[in-house]
């Protein structure tokens, strides 16, 4: 039955767009097929050729618009107006839920873990990815550590949350130790008393963030990775030559010429990092003032049923990436305007 | 963006030759052998321990399996994928990641090609709304896509899940594929329309063909998305155990088991197997799609 289905899936779907635009190509009649570039200017006689050539591309954008319309767009606008509404979506409530969101002690505590991420993990990440980058591209196995530090890539955060409370596990100080963490620390440093990383108040947010940087240097490292080794390396040799050391060459150098990549990958791990769920749902399901923007909301919306605050938390969630989003859209254009 | 993707194919430069005789050396390969046992560490010990008996898991630390008498074992495995749910769950996990990667590549393949090589009003902005789409986090779409899943009837089902999938992985499947298709020579689509082809001829038989190793790299990036997936799922499944994919029962087990280490463990390695085989046979289309992601969301 099962089975059955998927294989309805995934060949119904691609055998109804061929006989969707096959169909819509005889029904529109389009013979006569007029070329244009993908960037050139308008030539002006799209409306002069018929109907098939202002018809065909509609028809075939349709089934994409159809899905980000009803999947995309309209909740997004939905989901701004029911931030205005109470708990049922009933009445309008004005700026109530903000208000609350930014008074609540409970949700300041949500917004002050969400900045520490923003900061740590960034950092964390940024630092250790390009630590990764250039320090691989100076060994002969560069491909085997690359891959070692990629691998968390390609695991869920659910794993990664497994594999990580695993490595914080903690028994009370005299037992054996079985969480990695505490056991590495109980034998390396003396006297010193495992600790309950995961639930000391003073050390979850930090356990969790970095369980983040460990999913994600990989990310970093293989996108700086790429950026570096686009630098020319007659501008390297030549400052060699002139007597720079080897930092001199990376701070003055290397780190000027990488700032547009470093930009793309900082901007991105912003992007997922305020969006973080997985890992605290897995972890500690936001006990303990781990919580974050994106639990926070799930709770609202599970747990409190209120409808009017989860959607003003996913709002604040849009404003605080509306920034990269138009960030994307001028890099766009820019690119655009150089390949003329 | 279409730069990095190409840097990425630039071959080793001469960095590294230049600089791997330095006295540095040593110290760099000390440095990069810590962090890679760092970051390998931590799979490495979960392996481990899912292979260990349930009562050593408790009692001892996992390297301290490798001491004589060496005990490992399967059973966790066969107990997880027989009595938690996990056998039914990785079947879940297929039933929704293949259409959730199938269905937004043949529907973003058609407007990136419409995108790249037709002419008609709106073109410009109506792409920059796609591209100021891939950011948009999906919780802000949570609420209005639930209360239509559940007017149909249909939240609980992996119809649900498909179609979200399907327009969550929509806007980057199209820039992906649109920055590919819209960079193909004029000359080669000019003189198919000579020849009398039309746009779907073009596009079945020249486009997509050409196209192959972007729709890899897409389509084994989307994959890996929605297999590791959790909001999604948790959200639109509702928690309904038999269609529950592994993310979502393994979330569970950590919530109910607690300290199940024999049960987490072999279930989350089970989870890891199939992402990991495509990523080690398969790691270059992967590091692409990746490469070429770093816009998304």
């Amino acid at each position: 039955m099962k089975l059955l289905s998927l294989l309805l899936a995934i060949v119904s779907v691609p055998a109804v767009l061929v006989v969707y635009i096959y169909i819509t190509e005889k029904l529109i009649g389009g013979r006569s097929v007029r070329l244009l570039p993908a960037a050139g200017p308008r030539s002006g006689r799209a409306g002069k050729s018929g109907g098939a050539a202002f018809l065909r591309p509609w028809l075939w954008l349709l089934p994409s618009l159809l899905l980000l319309g009803v999947f995309l767009l309209y909740p997004v606008v939905n989901t701004i107006i029911l931030s205005f509404k109470n708990a049922r979506s009933i009445e309008f409530v004005g700026l109530a839920n903000f208000i609350h969101i930014f008074t609540d002690r409970g949700m300041l505590i949500v917004l002050r873990n969400n900045v520490a991420w923003l900061v740590f993990f960034t950092a964390g990440t940024l630092g250790l990815g390009l630590l990764m980058a250039v320090l691989s591209d100076k060994v002969r196995w560069e491909p085997v550590a690359k891959a070692a530090v990629f691998i968390p890539m390609a695991i869920s955060f659910v794993a990664a949350g497994v594999i990580w409370r695993f490595m914080f596990e903690f028994r009370p100080a005299g037992e054996v130790q079985i969480g990695t963490v505490n056991a590495v620390l109980t034998a390396l440093i003396p006297g010193f008393q495992p600790r309950a990383w995961l639930f000391d108040k003073q050390t979850n947010n930090i356990a969790l963030i970095v369980v983040g940087i460990w999913m994600w240097t990989g990310f970093a490292m293989v996108i700086l990775s790429a950026g570096l080794k686009g630098i020319p390396t007659d501008v390297i040799e030549a400052a060699r030559i002139d007597g720079a050391s080897a930092w001199q060459i990376f701070v003055r150098i290397i780190l000027p010429l990488a700032a547009p990549t470093i930009a793309v990958v900082a901007t991105t791990l912003m992007v997922n990092v305020l969006k973080i769920f997985d890992i605290v749902y897995v972890m500690t399901n936001g006990s303990l003032g781990t919580e974050v923007i994106a639990n926070r909301m799930y709770k609202e919306l599970f747990n409190y049923r209120h409808f009017g605050r989860a959607s003003a938390i996913a709002v604040i969630l849009l404003v605080a990436i509306a920034p990269v989003m138009i960030m994307n859209i001028k890099r766009f254009k820019e690119s655009r305007k150089s390949h003329g | 963006m279409a730069d990095i993707i190409h840097t990425a194919a630039i071959p080793k430069g001469s960095m590294g030759r230049r600089l791997k005789l330095r006295p540095g050396a040593v110290l760099v390969n000390i440095v990069l052998i810590v962090i890679c046992l760092f970051w390998l560490l931590p799979t490495v010990g979960l392996l481990v321990s899912s292979l260990r008996p349930k009562e050593l898991i408790a009692v001892s630390a996992w390297w301290e399996a490798f001491q004589a008498p060496l005990r490992f074992t399967m059973e966790n495995y066969v107990n997880v994928l027989s009595r938690a749910n996990m056998g039914t769950s990785f079947v879940n996990s297929l039933m929704i990641a293949i259409p959730g990667t199938v269905i937004p590549m043949c529907i973003a393949a058609f407007a990136a090609y419409a995108f790249s090589w037709m002419q008609f009003k709106g073109r410009e902005w109506l792409y920059l709304v796609v591209i100021a789409l891939i950011a948009v986090p999906i919780q802000m779409t949570l609420i209005p896509v639930l209360r239509l899943f559940n007017n149909l009837g249909i939240t609980g089902s992996f119809l649900a899940v498909w179609l979200a999938h399907a327009a969550y992985g929509l806007p980057f499947s199209i820039y992906l594929l649109r920055n590919f298709i819209s960079q193909l020579p004029q000359s080669m689509l000019e003189s198919a329309f000579v020849d009398g082809a039309s746009h779907p001829v073009v596009f079945f038989r020249l486009v997509l063909p050409t196209c192959l190793p972007a729709l890899a790299s897409l389509g084994i990036f989307q994959f890996m998305w929605v297999w590791n997936d959790l909001l999604v799922a948790l959200i639109y499944l509702g928690g309904t155990t038999d269609v529950a994919p592994m993310t979502v029962t393994i979330a569970n087990m950590v919530n109910s088991y607690g300290g199940g280490w024999e049960y987490l463990t072999a279930a989350a390695f089970i989870s890891m197997a199939l992402p990991l085989v495509v990523f080690f046979a398969l790691q270059k289309y992967f590091v692409k799609g990746v490469l070429a992601g770093s816009v998304k969301e």
